[in-house]
């Protein structure tokens, strides 16, 4: 015999909402981990680069050419057009009370273009 | 009613607010950090004025401030993956402490590169 | 004799802060305090409290901006310069003076399907179900069990000032005791209530309700396994 659950009204879980903010938190925490290795190579590489000569033709001496690096960076950017957009959108809902479906259509044209704005400066760098 | 700052006054709600201010000033600054990138596209020369200008010593603070910031969310993240991800009892307190720590050495060593 | 000082909230969600002298005691608890003003001083101060020893969770309120269980509370534990500043618990509506109305808050539990539903197939002439003390599922309920519902942790809890759908604490960690629970036969239904925005995914590890506790159990720990475990129900297609 299975009880019948009485649920009170009040905000009515939507199945369909639940199931993309879960995503969504599934997509920041696995991009968290992606960027946690990325941001310590950019943290030693910042301090290197510092060390060795901050002028345009060092650092494009290191990187034109590199494909190996260019790659690391494509998967960077790519965990951060995923990480930075899902961060501002709570920070929206929390701390503006914005919470319309235009916040989420916002918040996707901003993923993409921090992913090709970070892809052109990849290949500004990298390939040139 | 709503709380105040006396019932935040304790470490995780300053660890919080460190990674959210972090994560917002990160942000705002990407699309400046991708367009300073993409002006190597114009020619090694142009990208040598641009870092010429950072050789103000308010942007170099700035930039001292940035790989702080970018230490603290990466330390501060791995806090909260340990969290949410490991089973814990009562050592989040001595994981904000290596958490801090990380973040801190790892500004001094920019700093001290400069 | 030695004064206290002691502002209290009066009225509802307008009102004003009023102070009262009561003697400072030894072993003095902040419900003392209370009691006090509302017996010798003041008898139309509301306020609630029920068992006076940590039982029942009706005396919480905000002591000096934070939220306890003011029977256990000692007045030396959180005065400072003999002053007290006693509220209502934040994020509830305020009845009168230092009640709060509840309804919400305990609603939010019904909504994390916060009730044992026995599983499919199940009858009342079954033999007990047999639950090995030391099982990983045991442990993590025992974590969680002895909740009393004052709502110190939901008053505490900032999500649920920014986001008033949000389920809280208390009702998270309700499910998730019932999710360890192995004679559970509505785990599907929970996991789906429990994930969201209102629900365990708008848990940013403030550590709030962890911090506030007066059980000493840690919500963040129960709201983190609820998210592995929508995590995985999602992963494998069953959310």
């Amino acid at each position: 015999m299975s009880a019948e659950i009485q649920v009170p009204a009040g905000a009515p879980a939507h199945a369909a909402s639940a199931r993309f903010e879960t995503w969504l938190w599934i997509a920041q925490r696995a991009s968290a981990v992606v960027l946690a290795l990325c941001v310590l190579v950019h943290l030693v590489t910042i301090i290197y680069a510092v060390r060795h000569g901050l002028t345009g033709a060092a650092i494009l001496g290191r990187t034109r050419g590199n494909t190996a690096a260019l790659a690391f960076y494509a998967l960077y950017v790519l965990a951060i057009a995923v990480h930075a957009p899902i961060g501002l959108r709570t920070l929206c809902q929390e701390w503006l009370g914005w919470r319309a479906a235009s916040l989420n259509w916002l918040i996707g044209a901003l993923a993409l273009a921090l992913f090709v704005f970070g892809l052109r400066a990849g290949w500004a760098v990298f390939l040139g | 009613m709503r709380n105040d700052y006396r019932s935040r006054n304790h470490p995780a709600w300053w660890a919080f607010l460190v990674h959210r201010l972090s994560g917002l000033a990160l942000s705002l600054f990407l699309p400046f950090h991708f367009w300073a990138l993409g002006n190597a596209l114009q020619g090694e020369a142009r990208l040598d004025t641009l870092l010429k200008w950072t050789e103000q010593p308010l942007l170099k603070f700035a930039e001292t401030m940035l790989v702080l910031l970018l230490a603290a969310h990466l330390t501060g993240g791995l806090r909260l993956l340990a969290l949410e991800f490991l089973p814990w009892r009562g050592w989040q307190k001595t994981l904000l402490a290596w958490a801090a720590g990380a973040a801190f050495a790892a500004g001094l060593a920019f700093a001290l590169a400069l | 004799m030695d004064m206290l000082k002691v502002s209290v909230w009066r009225g509802a969600a307008s009102g004003e802060y009023r102070s009262y002298e009561v003697p400072r005691q030894e072993s003095q608890s902040v419900l003392d305090v209370v009691t006090y003003i509302q017996r010798s001083i003041d008898p139309t101060l509301s306020y609630r409290f029920a068992c006076r020893v940590g039982m029942c969770g009706a005396c919480a309120m905000t002591v000096n901006g934070v939220a306890r269980w003011t029977c256990r509370t000692h007045v030396a534990k959180v005065a400072k310069n003999n002053t007290l500043q006693i509220a209502p618990l934040a994020n509830l509506p305020v009845i009168k003076d230092l009640v709060t109305d509840m309804r919400e808050f305990f609603d939010k539990w019904a909504r994390a399907r916060g009730q044992f539903v026995s599983g499919a197939g199940t009858t009342r002439k079954d033999d007990f179900a047999r639950v090995a003390a030391d099982s990983p599922e045991r442990v993590a309920a025992n974590a969680g069990i002895e909740c009393i519902g004052c709502g110190v942790c939901y008053a505490s809890c900032d999500v649920v000032s920014w986001n008033p759908d949000y389920l809280g604490p208390a009702a998270l960690n309700r499910a998730w005791t019932l999710v360890n629970d192995v004679r559970d036969g509505a785990r599907a239904e929970r996991l789906a209530a429990v994930a969201g925005d209102a629900g365990c995914h708008a848990c940013h590890t403030h550590l709030d309700c962890s911090e506030r506790c007066p059980k000493n159990i840690a919500p963040t720990a129960s709201i983190a396994g609820l998210k592995r475990a929508v995590m995985l129900a999602a992963l494998k297609g069953e959310l």
